[in-house]
């Protein structure tokens, strides 16, 4: 049977890791995915969808309210069940560990809607990865920005060569075992304390 | 004292975490050799989620919700077990205002009483079907939870079908006031900080409260991965004996205000230590600058408040039951008998010579007044523990108490 003849909710606040689920999806070949980032009106929308799999971020706080609408099929005309069956523990743990999780209607066979889990679970992975390398660029380059401001005030005040000032800083931070951006953000915090005016 | 256990605890953002919280953040826990680790939750499914796979060995849960798990109603359920119980008491059914107008008109009194409330809300509801008005939409936190069950419960002794005459729906805890404020829901029974805000925002009005619907009734608990208690003896004892100390100091009113500072802070509630108080006093503003003071409201210690009685379970089990979450069979009740462990709680407190209930289960609705029972060595107070019908549950006779119960 063809792949794409599965019908998919995807319910993420996140936008970006939304599209890049909905990417994955399409990519294999689903053509009939849906991304909702809003759970308000959700009842109706699953109504008029009919998913045949929905796939929620465990950091949604309406997984309770969702869980209970999907266990009272008034709402979703087909009982809907959480995939990851009791059997299958590695993909249970995989699912929690990278903060996914899937439910399906009723009788949908699992060799069918495995990969579709682990599409999500390694692209829910791989955006938490991006999100951390950002992250850890992003501080980094606050950093260099901080020591740059420091090294001017060594400079300016003490009259060092831009190589001294930077030596200085590292000296410091050995010594006091800091890391030479904590030592320049406490130096750039102190200039600024006795400096109201702000000129550094 | 070195530590020789570390545990994982699971939370969410309410009021009643507090004992577990103080248990870690204020030295309880480590004084007994426990590494405590908290990790703050979004949602109970992913608390259930995540204590079936081992990320958490023990969670603050809703008091059904380990049943529900034991029972297999849930998804990805796991046998877990209730050693400690983490109080009795602490939430408030709120309202719009507009239903409070509605429901004031037929008689309800800014006075908590729950009859006359429930009366009037009745009298509210069939007046809106004779004029073909939507049913009134009443929000809960869970289907297996206190709230649900008392919601009902209430509703069904004044009259009112919780299934017919009304929709009952599931918003998170921290939603709730702003559902109600958008007019998305009407009313809802949840616990504190998230009544008080409501009031605090002139959103809403305080009817009811769980502390005169079924009085010193249980609410959360501490739930345990069998497996993990079965493995760690040991850590489990060290665990109950300090959270014992901490319910202790939680509930000593010289601590209020280093308790609602902790709970304050932005990785437990976030919510202004203001409107942490009247969990702890009783003293709750109802709205419409009407003040009451609630007898017991929450308590986090008294009255054997973390004791895991068998007939707590087993009320939660015949209300599964009442209202179609699953068949009474022996299985089941075997099953629901098993799974609060007052001999747990009672191997782990005895080196403390603290005064202890000598029966798991007790007849709810028995005790009229605060009653002091003898047991091992100090004394100790129960009760009042009744509800507000007047109906007794005798854990004994549960086929009678099934049988005799009506949806409305």
């Amino acid at each position: 049977m063809l792949a794409g003849s599965l019908t998919i909710l995807v319910i993420d606040e996140n936008r970006i890791r939304a599209s890049i689920i909905e990417a994955g999806l399409r990519d294999a070949g689903h053509s009939q995915v849906t991304v909702v980032h809003d759970v308000a009106g959700i009842a109706k929308r699953i109504a008029e969808i009919e998913p045949d799999v929905i796939v929620i971020d465990l950091e949604n706080p309406n997984r309770d309210m969702l869980e209970n609408m999907f266990q009272l099929s008034r709402a979703v005309k087909r009982p809907i069940a959480m995939f990851v069956d009791r059997s299958d523990r590695a993909s249970i743990e995989a699912a929690v560990d990278a903060g996914v999780s899937a439910y399906v209607v009723d009788g949908l066979k699992k060799e069918r809607i495995k990969p579709i889990l682990d599409m999500a679970i390694s692209r829910f992975n791989a955006f938490s990865r991006m999100a951390r390398e950002l992250e850890e660029a992003r501080s980094e380059l606050e950093n260099r920005k901080v020591v740059d401001r420091a090294k001017g005030i060594l400079m300016k005040s003490r009259g060092l060569s831009e190589e001294a000032a930077y030596a200085l800083l590292r000296k410091t931070a050995m010594n006091q075992n800091r890391k030479i951006a904590e030592i320049a953000q406490s130096l750039v915090t102190a200039a600024g304390l006795l400096d109201p005016l702000g000129g550094e | 004292m070195s530590t020789t256990h570390e545990i994982t605890a699971g939370f969410m953002p309410l009021f009643d975490s507090a004992v577990l919280v103080a248990a870690g953040e204020m030295g309880f826990a480590a004084r007994e050799g426990i590494e405590l680790k908290l990790q703050r939750e979004t949602s109970w499914a992913n608390i259930r989620d995540r204590i079936a796979i081992g990320h958490f060995d023990v969670a603050h849960m809703l008091g059904p919700m380990p049943l529900a798990c034991s029972l297999g109603l849930t998804p990805l359920a796991s046998e877990t077990i209730v050693p400690f119980s983490l109080g009795l008491g602490g939430n408030c059914v709120t309202v719009s205002n507009a239903v409070w107008d509605g429901i004031a008109a037929h008689g309800a009194s800014p006075d908590l009483d729950p009859a006359r409330a429930g009366q009037a809300l009745g009298a509210l509801i069939h007046e809106r079907a004779s004029a073909g008005r939507e049913p009134l939409r009443f929000a809960v936190v869970h289907p297996h939870s206190g709230h649900n069950y008392e919601l009902r419960y209430w509703l069904a002794a004044c009259g009112i079908d919780p299934d017919r005459d009304i929709e009952i729906v599931i918003v998170p805890p921290p939603f709730m006031a702003d559902a109600l404020a958008a007019g998305r829901i009407d009313g809802y029974c949840v616990g504190e900080p998230w009544n008080s805000a409501a009031v605090a925002a002139g959103t809403g009005q305080i009817v009811t409260v769980k502390a005169l619907l079924w009085r010193n009734s249980p609410e959360k608990v501490i739930g345990v991965r069998k497996v993990w208690a079965e493995e760690n003896p040991d850590a489990l004892a060290a665990l109950l004996r300090a959270l014992h100390h901490s319910a202790r100091w939680c509930q000593d009113p010289a601590n209020r205000g280093d308790l609602a500072a902790l709970m304050a802070r932005p990785e437990f509630l976030g919510q202004p230590e203001a409107i942490q108080m009247p969990a702890l006093t009783g003293r709750l503003q109802l709205g419409g600058g009407v003040e009451w003071n609630v007898e017991d409201f929450f308590l986090p210690f008294d009255k054997a408040a973390n004791f895991p009685w068998k007939s707590h379970a087993l009320w939660f089990y015949t209300q599964m039951v009442r209202w179609g979450q699953l068949p009474h069979t022996p299985q089941n009740l075997a099953i629901a008998r098993d799974c609060y462990r007052p001999d747990l709680y009672r191997s782990a407190l005895k080196p403390l010579r603290v005064a202890l209930p000598g029966a798991n289960a007790k007849v709810e609705g028995a005790l009229k007044t605060a009653t002091p029972v003898g047991s091992a060595g100090a004394s100790l107070v129960l009760g009042p523990d009744g509800f507000f019908d007047g109906q007794i549950f005798d854990p004994d006779r549960i086929d009678a108490y099934v049988a005799g119960q009506k949806r409305a």
